[in-house]
């Protein structure tokens, strides 16, 4: 492998060859001799494969509750719930794997194709962005998208959310966020309603003894339709925690995400002060909706009742929340750079996904649109954070000046006052 | 080109290509979002912006040595107002369903930068032929544009051109439709139109690398 990189070395060909070689073997490369050099571990492939990491287990749950949405749409959900019946089965998971992992070779076969495109043309390595993409992307799709459309997605999100920006780390979006946000705008009626989030509902599979064609509206697409009674009847809090309820394939499981989230926290690839200020974001807009409803402000036939009268903290377990702060907020390309940015940045997405959910007319989430609009914020945030630092040091520095010099114990003053 | 002088040719052939209005110099892009969702209205606009920028020129030029340059604002926009009203009661008379489809954009010409700019910098310094040319090649170049973006635009997102189903029928499922394909609902929306002329000037200046500003 080593000689055939010498090889190609300085070839056409050659960068896309190299993403291979480093993708298998550690590079033959030394550093010149002479001196000493320190090397971190945590280059960006590693930092790539710690997320991936931790999206496993959600990958392998949401094959699990593929299945368990399908079978139970046709079958009505079980009476007596235990995980081991009836979720863990054979079944459930060869279904899911047939259905999600079509969605997985797409995305990471599409994408990395036109990486490899552009490295070429561009004759610069390929970059390693997309590994996590690739496979976020599947997660955030419903679970019948089909390939096709999620081809032509990513294709754009790729180019138009990435590339043309100059390649990994220099996008101003998310791209995995970017081709969500495509898919939704393009085909609303794949992505949006109560066909689209369980298997074989939009070709129109029949319940078990009845003529009428399975359904899986998500509790958000209830609660918009002022639909609590539905939400309460079928779903327990713990099945919204643990995530045994419909929606996008890999959105579900809160707990899987919250196991993720912590494993990325004390791995220290994402941010934790992202996610706090999201979640107290999302907990503050929740509070004030509640509010509202508490003071009967807005009447129960508003449009608009089912969401707000939503306890605030279920905001969390139920729809994309979790998943976008956790695996999307804290993209650390894409969010803000400074700590106090962070926390106005984590804030603002929770807050925003929120407001979006109970407002937006068309579809009730909001996530991704929130977290999209403050990527696009962020520098902006993180510029006047900036300035604020400079301002404050600076007024520091002026007050400095002004103090006399004279004796030594002003100079030791002034030196504290500096440092 | 015997017809022309290479000078005069240029004054068609530039805008067409590497002196375009809008890919170029990123003027008239209001009216280029709005209206080409579809193709007969994006030609129908470029046809319109063609017969003001293309009379307008002429008039401003036989008049530029007695407009005050004081207040040759105003004259000029007597004069491109004068046309526009003239195409929006035509589409009215002959093309009701169309003109309605164009709406404010008609009448926006007026405030359209390329002609404007055109007056200003051309037609008030250059004989009566010369601005004729001139006019004629910048909305050629603007109506270019106009129509690649309305062709996507219809072609993607209604799966039309000019009305008619090329793809097949959305609703009975035949052609293209047959094999799962679906329209782009992405490209009826003002943004996508942002798109498709971002990857025109991206095409254009990956082939042309004159065009390529200093970073």
């Amino acid at each position: 492998m080593h000689e055939l990189k010498l090889k190609y070395q300085g070839k056409k060909m050659a960068p896309a060859f190299n993403a291979f070689h480093t993708f298998l073997y550690t590079p033959n490369e030394t550093t010149h001799p002479g001196g000493t050099h320190v090397k971190g571990a945590d280059d960006l492939k590693r930092t790539m494969n710690t997320v991936i990491t931790a999206l496993i287990p959600i990958l392998l749950f949401s094959f699990y509750n593929a299945g368990y949405q399908h079978y139970s749409a046709i079958n009505g959900f079980p009476e007596n719930f235990s995980v081991m019946e009836h979720f863990i089965t054979w079944d459930n998971f060869w279904l899911g794997f047939i259905t999600v992992i079509p969605l997985v070779v797409v995305s990471y076969g599409v994408g990395l194709l036109v990486e490899f495109i552009f490295a070429v043309i561009k004759g610069h390595e390929v970059e390693e962005g997309y590994l996590v993409t690739g496979m976020l992307v599947p997660l955030i799709v419903p679970v019948d998208t089909p390939l096709w459309m999620l081809a032509v997605a990513v294709v754009f999100g790729v180019v138009i959310g990435k590339e043309v920006f100059g390649g990994t780390g220099m996008n101003i979006l998310n791209p995995a966020l970017t081709i969500r946000a495509f898919l939704f705008f393009a085909y609303p009626t794949w992505m949006s309603g109560d066909k689209v989030w369980v298997h074989g509902a939009k070709e129109g599979v029949t319940q078990a003894g009845s003529a009428d064609a399975i359904s899986g509206e998500t509790i958000l697409g209830y609660l918009a339709q002022n639909n609590e009674a539905a939400v309460a009847s079928k779903f327990s809090i713990s099945d919204m925690f643990f995530g045994f309820i419909p929606g996008s394939v890999g959105e579900t499981s809160t707990f899987l995400i919250l196991i993720g989230g912590l494993f990325l926290i004390f791995s220290k690839i994402a941010s934790w002060r992202i996610m706090v200020s999201a979640v107290i974001g999302a907990l503050v807009m929740g509070l004030i909706f509640n509010g509202v409803v508490d003071a009967g402000w807005i009447p129960d036939y508003s449009k608009f009742y089912g969401l707000m009268q939503f306890d605030f903290w279920k905001h969390l377990i139920v729809g994309g929340l979790a998943f976008g702060i956790v695996y999307m907020a804290t993209d650390p390309v894409t969010g803000s750079q400074t700590t106090r940015g962070k926390w106005i940045y984590g804030f603002f997405i929770g807050f925003i996904s929120v407001m979006i959910r109970v407002f937006n007319p068309g579809y009730p989430e909001g996530v991704f649109l929130a977290i999209l609009l403050m990527n696009v914020f962020a520098p902006t945030i993180d510029h006047y954070v900036v300035r604020g630092n400079v301002k404050r040091r600076m007024k520091r520095l002026k007050n400095a000046v002004i103090l006399p010099k004279d004796s030594d114990s002003k100079a030791e003053e002034l030196k504290v006052e500096t440092v | 080109m015997a017809l022309l002088s290479k000078k005069d040719a240029n004054l068609i052939l530039d805008p067409l290509a590497d002196n375009n209005p809008i890919t170029i110099q990123v003027l008239g892009i209001c009216s280029a979002l709005a209206i080409t969702a579809e193709l007969k209205a994006s030609v129908v606009m470029a046809i319109s912006v063609l017969f003001v920028m293309g009379v307008g020129n002429v008039v401003i030029s036989l008049l530029r040595n007695v407009i005050p340059s004081k207040i040759r604002i105003i004259a000029q926009l007597i004069v491109v107002a004068t046309l526009v009203i003239v195409v929006d009661q035509m589409l009215k008379a002959f093309q009701y369903e169309l003109s309605k489809t164009l709406s404010v954009f008609v009448g926006l010409i007026i405030t359209n930068c390329i002609i404007m700019g055109r007056f200003e910098a051309f037609a008030l310094g250059n004989g009566v032929w010369r601005s004729f040319l001139d006019g004629i090649g910048n909305a050629l170049g603007y109506g270019i544009i106009l129509i690649i973006v309305g062709f996507f635009r219809e072609l993607l997102g209604s799966g039309t051109l000019f009305g008619f189903q090329v793809l097949g029928d959305p609703i009975a499922k035949t052609g293209l439709y047959a094999t799962g394909y679906e329209n782009n609902g992405f490209m009826i929306i003002p943004p996508a139109a942002l798109i498709v002329v971002g990857i025109i000037i991206w095409v254009q200046r990956s082939r042309n690398k004159a065009l390529i500003e200093e970073a």
